[in-house]
């Protein structure tokens, strides 16, 4: 179980973005949390994932503070991250990354899985450089990918959805959905997606750095749903319908 | 040979004890053991230091070893070795640099070395150049490669620099005629206070030739390296370099890459890029659980891979 207490954040400048926030993520569920952009949701992900650090409040992982854990020793406890924006990297290949990611060298039937879980061959990737050479869609796939090669006891997916072509998109829909099945460990994934919102256990909707909702989905979902339907335009106009 | 060649040896090429196929081992400035083969001859030069290698026709998917060691301190080695390669010939060249330096003397290997490959060849050129010891006199190792291409034919030449060379001074120079390819994949590292100057010119005389020149290169320590290119082209042809280097510490790279096109059909293209490792390259690696040391040493073995 994931206990996030007191967290807050605040820019060099002296502005709050992550302000005081209490969270309980609770083992093998599929967690989406969401929110207007700029609402804190990728900067409580890496307050998880110890890519950043909070300056109040506290971090718990499984009952053990990890507060003061940096990312390789988050890493090891069992957190995964997948960036929302993967880098590049000029002579790894995607095997090197995938192997690097499970600990361990991996037979082509397994890279097979890993990839094809993103939508990706593995015969004709698993060989090229993470480079230039592959598309922006590409890498985010990969990226994907490694952090499900991690097997980890809780997976962040910051917007696993940005970049990706509809058909890999449904296809990584698909995965989430078995990995719950399975209850392979905590999936927290940040979505803006109602497919995705639509599979989750619970939702957590972050916004001006608090949690506004947190809930199961049968509770939070249809208000959410409704909230769209209801948004008044940014220019001033009238509510949609 | 003795055995500290003996280790030279196992570093810079696929030594196990033997070469399987045509070589020319080089020790401390003489020739310690050689054979030829039926398609691959060797001989001594008469006037100069060094040797010809004479590759015949029939010679398809063999491999000459030329290796060159220096075992101690206070070598000064010169050699001039021409590989002449028949048209159609198919071989891989294995020629590896070691020096190895356990007194205060400075210790040097100078190999020039001239290509003349004829119509249609194929020539895989390897050259691996290390330095060993811990004496205080300098390890130096300063490779000239001249190559002269006819019509179709391909050099491929894979040169790598990993550790222990003081100071190297790196000469590369190719002519290529009709349809000929030249491709360049050069690895360096440099530490410490080591320098390293590394100098390309290729001039693409024939239509429809081509070069790919590639070179990464990592500067640790406050090493120092230098890199020029230039590619020359007179004719319709493609030439593409491509210089990457990451600096650590206080290591410092130049580049200077120069194209000239003499030709309304010529395609030339240069690449370049210096920096230290992104952050965020790191920050990936240390969410898969390696320690920030670990991330920068997998990037460091993937790029110069």
């Amino acid at each position: 179980m994931l206990k996030l207490e007191h967290l807050s954040w605040n820019l060099p400048t002296g502005e709050e973005i992550i302000k005081d926030i209490d969270l309980t993520i609770p083992d093998n569920k599929l967690v989406v949390v969401t929110g207007p952009n700029g609402g804190g949701k990728t900067t409580t992900a890496k307050l998880i994932a110890g890519i950043v650090t909070p300056d109040s409040g506290r971090i718990l992982l499984d009952g053990e503070d990890i507060t003061d854990c940096d990312i390789t020793q988050r890493a090891r406890k069992g957190i995964a991250f997948a960036f929302q924006q993967p880098v590049r990297f000029k002579g790894l290949t995607v095997r090197d990354l995938l192997e690097l990611a499970s600990g361990q060298p991996l037979p082509e039937e397994t890279l097979c899985d890993y990839l094809g879980n993103v939508g990706l061959c593995a015969g004709e990737y698993m060989d090229r450089e993470m480079n230039a050479s592959l598309s922006g869609g590409e890498i985010k796939r990969i990226e994907i990918a490694t952090a499900l090669a991690r097997r980890a006891k809780l997976s962040i997916f910051d917007e696993p959805e940005a970049g990706i072509d509809l058909w890999s998109f449904s296809r990584l829909v698909d995965t989430f959905e078995e990995l719950r099945e399975r209850h392979n460990g905590t999936l927290l994934i940040i979505s803006h997606q109602e497919r995705i919102l639509s599979n989750a256990d619970e939702i957590v909707v972050v916004s001006d750095g608090t949690i506004r909702q947190a809930g199961p989905r049968e509770e939070i979902l249809p208000t959410l749903l409704s909230d769209a339907m209801t948004v008044r335009c940014p220019m001033g106009g009238r509510k949609h319908e | 040979m003795n055995k500290v060649t003996d280790e030279l040896l196992r570093l810079i090429s696929d030594y196990d004890g033997s070469f399987d196929g045509a070589y020319n081992i080089r020790e401390d400035g003489q020739c310690d053991s050689r054979r030829s083969t039926e398609h691959i001859r060797i001989e001594s030069k008469i006037t100069e230091p060094g040797i010809d290698i004479y590759i015949s026709a029939e010679a398809q998917n063999e491999t000459v070893f030329i290796p060159a060691c220096v075992s101690h301190s206070g070598v000064d080695d010169l050699v001039y070795n021409d590989f002449h390669i028949e048209a159609g010939a198919n071989v891989t060249i294995v020629a590896g640099c070691g020096v190895h330096n356990d007194g205060h003397e400075d210790s040097m290997h100078n190999g020039i070395h001239r290509f003349f490959l004829g119509k249609d060849s194929y020539v895989l050129y390897k050259e691996k150049h290390i330095g060993t010891g811990d004496g205080s006199g300098a390890r130096r190792i300063n490779p000239v490669t001249d190559a002269y291409l006819e019509e179709g034919a391909v050099l491929e030449m894979d040169t790598v620099q990993l550790s222990g060379v003081d100071t190297t001074d790196r000469k590369t120079t190719a002519t290529l005629g009709a349809r000929a390819r030249f491709i360049v994949r050069e690895r360096l590292m440099t530490d410490d206070v080591e320098t390293a100057e590394t100098d390309f010119t290729v001039t693409l005389d024939g239509p429809d030739s081509g070069v790919d020149l590639v070179s990464r290169s990592v500067a640790r320590g406050t090493s120092r390296q230098h890199y020029r290119s230039t590619i020359i082209g007179n004719n319709r042809c493609t030439g593409h370099s491509e210089c990457d280097a990451i600096l650590s510490e206080q290591g410092t790279v130049t580049a200077l890459p120069a194209l000239e096109a003499n030709h309304i059909d010529a395609q030339l293209v240069h690449e370049a890029a210096i920096g230290k490792i992104a952050g965020e390259q790191i920050l990936k690696l240390r969410t898969l659980g390696l320690t920030e040391e670990q991330a920068e040493e997998r990037i460091i073995e993937g790029f110069l891979k």
